[in-house]
């Protein structure tokens, strides 16, 4: 299915945000997931399923004032 | 000793990460500030390069061997929700429940939307955040921060980057009078030392940095030079400096003077 992943189009087979995230390759990373503006924290990417045209930001540490 | 939370710190000087010419030199400049505390921010992350991964690893040597707290913000967040689920990131990320809450309403001035500030403080002060607000010198915002459960204000000296020092002083001193038992620390504008240590000369508890250190032609020197400020400053207010006269007053002695017509 067709999702935006950070502002991008991207094609995903997984159905869940964890699988999902293993196959756009931020595997071991640390990171922090939000799906159509709402957080998803990290210990519920498994159960929280994938629609076409969902918006996945991933964000990670950065420099900041 | 300056106490944020549940932090005991003996730096008055709060720095943040954003702007330096390289890592090697931010690292160098945290090291030379002698900061305690370090605002971060969260940016989308590309599978590819993986930048946050790097600079992740970079914060944690910080915490490892400077024994620095990391502070993350929000910056950028213009609505309550943003704010709030940047918040929630930001406590994942980072693994702390400190947030400098940043809820910005212009983006000219990058002032505080106060009232979204407000809204989006009590929302997470009432889910355990230790929320450090980036705030106006208003006193009825003050309030309405402190009633959310904010126990640390963040009150601007002028917009942020502008190194414009302390633009409201009246302001600024009304807020620390009306408020003498809260930690308040001075977060914006501040361009060069001077202006950090009137902060502290004012009986402000301590300051936040970033621009003025990042975008100095030395920042590792200007960081040392920060560090020196804050310590005067807060030397000085403890000292309790002379008060102002509007004439001259002499300072030495008339008496015994010799008479040489």
């Amino acid at each position: 299915m067709r999702i935006l992943v950070n502002g991008a189009s991207r094609e995903v087979r997984a159905a869940d945000l964890s699988a999902a995230l293993e196959e756009l390759g931020y595997g071991g990373a640390v990171i922090a997931t939000a799906v159509n503006g709402e957080f998803v924290p990290a210990a519920e990417r498994g159960a929280a399923r994938l629609a076409e045209d969902d918006e996945l930001e991933v964000l990670a540490s950065m420099q900041g004032g | 000793m300056l106490k944020l939370y549940e932090a005991q710190l003996t730096s008055r000087l709060l720095l943040g990460t954003a702007r330096y010419p390289s890592p090697a030199i931010l690292t160098a400049a945290v090291r030379a500030s002698g900061a305690q505390v370090v605002t971060v921010s969260l940016r989308r992350e590309s599978a590819g390069e993986r930048a946050g991964q790097g600079f992740w690893s970079i914060v944690q040597n910080w915490v490892r061997d400077l024994g620095v707290r990391v502070l993350p913000n929000t910056a950028g967040c213009h609505s309550v929700k943003e704010a709030v689920t940047t918040a929630h990131m930001g406590r994942e990320v980072f693994n702390t429940s400190w947030v400098k809450l940043e809820v910005i309403g212009e983006d000219d001035t990058l002032q505080p939307d106060v009232f979204g500030l407000a809204e989006a403080a009590r929302i997470l002060c009432a889910e355990g955040f230790a929320v450090f607000p980036y705030t106006t010198e208003d006193l009825i915002v003050a309030e309405r921060l402190l009633e959310a459960g904010c126990r640390v204000l963040m009150p601007w000296g002028s917009p942020i980057g502008s190194g414009r020092g302390l633009n409201n002083l009246f302001g600024l001193k009304a807020l620390r009078a009306r408020y003498p038992e809260v930690p308040l620390v001075v977060d914006a504008g501040i361009g060069v030392p001077s202006h950090a240590a009137q902060a502290l000369e004012l009986g402000f508890d301590a300051v936040l940095i970033n621009t003025a250190v990042s975008q100095a032609r030395d920042p590792i020197a200007m960081a040392g030079a920060f560090a020196q400020a804050v310590i005067a400053g807060r030397a000085a207010y403890r000292a309790g400096p002379m008060e102002p006269r509007e004439l001259a007053a002499p300072s030495t002695p008339l008496i015994g003077q010799a008479f040489l017509p």
